[in-house]
């Protein structure tokens, strides 16, 4: 018994000492929870409270998934925040001021994404500027397009349809009335989420054993699973005890499991991650790096236009101020996930836990009223921590 | 006679893991006499100068460096610059947009207190110019000056900072002849008034007719020193076989080849430099590659055979001119997936720069050229990926711990094996090897030429880059010799020998 128990303890810590990054993140998760959880007395870890983090996550976590591309294909993105405002503000401004309903206007507010992620892209791709250069000057053109757009004003309200992507639930079918409490159409969802994953993760580890791979040993594997099945369900938890599953997590959960696939399973996301671990050796495999790097920039255009959507929904408004530092919480949230500024390397799984942590330190500290300036130096800090650790944790692999 | 030695390097060992670059060398170099280093791509001779200039410092290698009589340990370049010693490397190390006189204090700025001196500066510029007969003003930026000068001014650089031994790294490999023949006056003038020289090059015309003395290196080994100034004969052909020197044993499986029908027919091509838009990287160079033959090109490094590969395969030149046609079809090749879709393929020279994306594991990094095989629709096949690349890396027998090891923690060899493994699935009509068993060991050499073997006996026209003599006349079929970017020379294996190809490669006729 003693001999198993070692061997066991032996390839957990084996797991935990090689797959170091991959539990940083979590261990930083947790100890930033813990850590508010005490200074705000509880009230960090309240239901409600944990609902609001989810809720104030959704912008970064959106940009952070087409941050992970930017970042990997060894390139950056600094007008991400203002390019989420931009886009927003435009939005209000057809809903409010033209009273367009909602459906044109997000279809509006993505195709100016989009165009916005081609002429950026080409920039970058065609024309060889640095992408530091091409999103600095957008960073600052796109803020001064938001003061253009809403002439300095503050632009509300938005319809309700509109509002709701940002703000609302899914919605209740035992007791439609209800505001709190039990919401059983987020639970059904959670438990079919839940036993999906289980179902993936079996017929991932048969796939192995049939094709000679390693496998971690049966026992370990299914606490693993177990483990992970609990996060999930905690998670879910959450939501589903207070006023259900957001609309904005559907779309997260949506955009997570289809970049994770773009990134997987496709062949762009190879080429991707090929060009940013050796561009030379990319380009002389064949990968036509110039477009692949164009369609990266289209899709962190695309993203910010949802970002944008969701982030002026939820506030019910757009303001010259809009998305403002947001390129810091989004870039320091892909490299807390994961994601090496080296390029080359990044999870769209770990950058959104890079988001929800940016978010909890935000909403850590706002719960305790620290003031604006203490708030700001400490995100910038936890920036250059982030990136010291990942560069650190390189050199000792090499 | 004259033994009034200036520098000795005595019993020179330097280590690299699972290298000996220096073993034992000795050097000797007299006060005022310009030396000649020679020996193939690999011999140790920039090993050696680098041990000199302390870029490789005191105690990482073996023995004694003795300048004037005095035992040395350099640090650092500093130190072996503040003992007389400098270094022109064949990448010459100026500030381009600076001018020549910034350049040339560059690091030793003339000053008045804090300030620098610029009228100061400016005069002693012109003297330093002077003497290296180099008529420009020292006002003028270095890029707008030719190579030519700009190593004159590496020169006039290293007169400023008082240098009593000159080594010269292959000072004409970028020059045309009139411009190497200036540069060679003025080292015999710069002689005259007491420089010392060494002078390193793969020209043997221009060795014999400025060396005073002649040393060859060989593997890592000093061969022989002669001293063509006391009347020692040196004909370049003692020089090149005591270059070349080795045995051919049998590190080379020879399989007689039936070569069939031509596959590849390249006619005057020209490839022009994309940084120097009026400087022909390959001169108008047509060769044909046969189905089931190995043809090789052989030349000394700067000969221009990468760029011939890379720009058949679409990866190098702005501008070319001429036909490339596969089996009797002319090719448009304007990106290398252009040439991977018809048929040619390119293994690159440097498997860890150019070949492999090291954090990516082997699957990976096998289909990476094959993602339009391997996928429909832009999705990924996995289960197809694996079979393909578990094919292809059984058949090339890669030593792994499983296919999703990392590329970056197998040998120089098995890294070599998983770019093969890369190329091979994309079925090329020909293979382009650059340098194939460059810095990989004997046994790996060994199963590479098995695998070239066995393509050419599937009907695959290899074409094989070398700068390893052995080799070139060991497996191919047929040489090709290149010198400055032509084509001067063809040999069949039958009749070649290390010592033709060298000289043909060295410009003689």
């Amino acid at each position: 018994m003693s001999d198993q128990e070692r061997t066991f303890k032996s390839i957990v810590a084996d797991q935990l000492s090689h797959n170091m990054k991959q539990y940083a993140m979590f261990i930083a998760l947790l100890a930033v929870w813990v850590l508010f959880t005490i200074l705000t007395n509880g009230t960090f870890l309240t239901s409600r409270n944990i609902t609001n983090l989810f809720l104030q996550a959704s912008h970064i976590a959106i940009l952070a998934v087409g941050m992970v591309l930017v970042i990997v294909a060894g390139h950056i993105d600094l007008s991400v925040g203002s390019l989420m405002g931009f886009i927003g503000a435009i939005a209000a401004v057809l809903q409010v001021n033209f009273g367009w309903p909602t459906l044109p206007v997000i279809l509006v507010a993505m195709a100016v994404g989009v165009l916005i992620g081609l002429w950026q892209g080409y920039w970058v791709a065609y024309r060889g500027i640095p992408a530091f250069i091409v999103t600095l000057a957008g960073m600052t053109i796109f803020r001064g397009g938001i003061i253009a757009v809403t002439q300095g004003a503050t632009i509300a309200p938005l319809q309700e349809s509109f509002r709701a992507i940002g703000q609302g639930y899914l919605p209740r079918i035992l007791n439609p009335e209800a505001r709190t409490g039990f919401h059983e159409v987020s639970a059904v969802l959670a438990g079919l989420f839940i036993l999906a994953y289980v179902i993936r993760q079996i017929a991932n580890r048969r796939k192995r054993v049939q094709y000679g791979f390693d496998v971690l040993p049966a026992r370990i594997e299914a606490l693993r699973i177990t483990l992970v099945g609990v996060l999930i369900a905690a998670f879910f938890g959450t939501l589903v005890f207070y006023r259900g599953i957001p609309w904005v997590v559907v779309v997260i959960l949506a955009l997570t499991l289809f970049y994770s696939f773009l990134t997987q399973n496709t062949v762009f996301g190879r080429q991707v991650y090929a060009l940013g671990g050796n561009k030379e050796a990319a380009r002389l495999s064949g990968i036509n790096i110039r477009r692949r790097t164009l369609m990266i920039f289209v899709s962190m255009g695309f993203l910010s236009a949802v970002a944008g959507i969701v982030f002026t929904a939820r506030l019910n408004a757009a303001s010259a101020q809009a998305g403002t530092l947001v390129e810091l919480d989004t870039i320091a949230a892909t490299i807390i996930g994961g994601t090496s500024t080296l390029g080359g390397v990044g999870t769209v799984f770990g950058a959104i836990i890079g988001a929800l942590l940016m978010a909890s330190v935000n909403n850590g500290m706002s719960l305790m009223n620290l003031s604006s300036d203490v708030q700001m130096i400490v995100r910038g800090a936890i920036l250059l921590l982030a990136v010291w650790f990942d560069i650190a944790s390189r050199r000792s692999q090499n | 006679m004259s033994d009034d030695y200036i520098l000795e390097m005595r019993d020179i060992t330097k280590t690299f893991p699972g290298v000996r670059a220096l073993d034992n060398v000795n050097f000797r170099v007299r006060r005022g006499e310009i030396h000649a280093l020679v020996g193939e791509n690999g011999a140790g001779k920039s090993t050696l100068m680098k041990v000199l200039s302390g870029l490789y410092p005191a105690g990482s290698y073996e023995g004694e460096i003795v300048v004037d009589g005095e035992t040395m340990s350099f640090a650092g370049i500093r130190q072996s610059e503040a003992a007389g010693i400098a270094v022109i490397y064949q990448e010459l190390a100026l500030v381009s947009l600076m001018n020549v006189a910034e350049n040339i204090f560059l690091g030793n700025e003339i000053t008045s207190g804090a300030a620098i001196d610029w009228a100061k500066s400016y005069a002693r510029a012109s003297e330093l110019l002077a003497q290296v007969h180099l008529d420009v003003n020292p006002r003028v930026p270095v890029q707008k000056l030719g190579i030519g000068a700009q190593q004159l001014v590496e020169i006039a650089k290293a007169l400023f900072k008082n240098a009593r031994i000159l080594v010269l790294d292959e000072p004409t490999a970028a020059l045309n002849e009139s411009e190497s023949e200036n540069l060679l006056n003025i080292i015999r003038k710069l002689r005259d008034d007491g420089v010392t020289c060494i002078y390193i090059s793969h020209k043997l015309e221009e060795v014999k007719s400025i060396a005073d003395s002649i040393t060859v290196l060989r593997d890592g080994k000093t061969i022989e020193t002669r001293h063509p100034s006391e009347g020692e004969e040196v004909t370049e052909a003692q020089i090149i076989s005591m270059m070349v020197g080795r045995e051919l044993t049998e590190r080379f499986p020879r399989v007689e080849h039936t070569a069939g029908e031509t596959v590849l027919e390249v006619r005057d091509w020209t490839v022009y430099d994309p940084e120097r838009a009026d400087r022909k990287v390959i001169d108008n160079i047509s060769f044909d590659v046969r189905k089931g033959e190995i043809l090789g090109i052989a030349g000394l490094m700067g000969a221009g055979r990468t760029e011939l590969a890379m720009s058949i395969f679409g990866a190098y030149g702005a501008r070319r001119s001429g036909t490339v046609t596969l089996e009797g079809k002319k090719l448009t090749i304007n990106e290398p997936s252009d040439a991977i879709e018809t048929g040619i393929s390119y293994v690159t020279e440097d498997r860890k720069e150019k070949g492999l994306v090291l954090n990516m594991d082997i699957i990976k990094n096998s289909t990476l050229a094959s993602h339009f095989r391997v996928a429909s629709n832009g999705v990924l096949n996995k289960l197809e990926e694996i079979l393909e690349a578990r094919e292809y890396t059984t058949q090339l027998q890669v030593k792994m711990s499983s296919l999703e090891q990392i590329t970056r923690n197998l040998s120089g060899g098995n890294q070599q094996k998983v770019v093969l493994s890369k190329w091979l699935m994309t079925k090329p009509k020909v293979l382009l090897l650059d340098e194939p068993t460059r810095g990989i060991d004997v046994g790996a050499k060994f199963e590479i030429y098995n695998i070239m073997n066995r393509l050419v006996e599937e009907g695959v026209g290899i074409v094989m880059i070398s700068s390893e003599l052995p080799e070139i006349v060991g497996i191919t079929d047929r040489i090709l010799v290149m010198q400055e970017g032509r084509l001067v020379g063809s040999q069949d294996w039958r009749e070649a020998t290390q010592e033709s190809i060298m000289h043909m490669a060295t410009g003689g006729r």
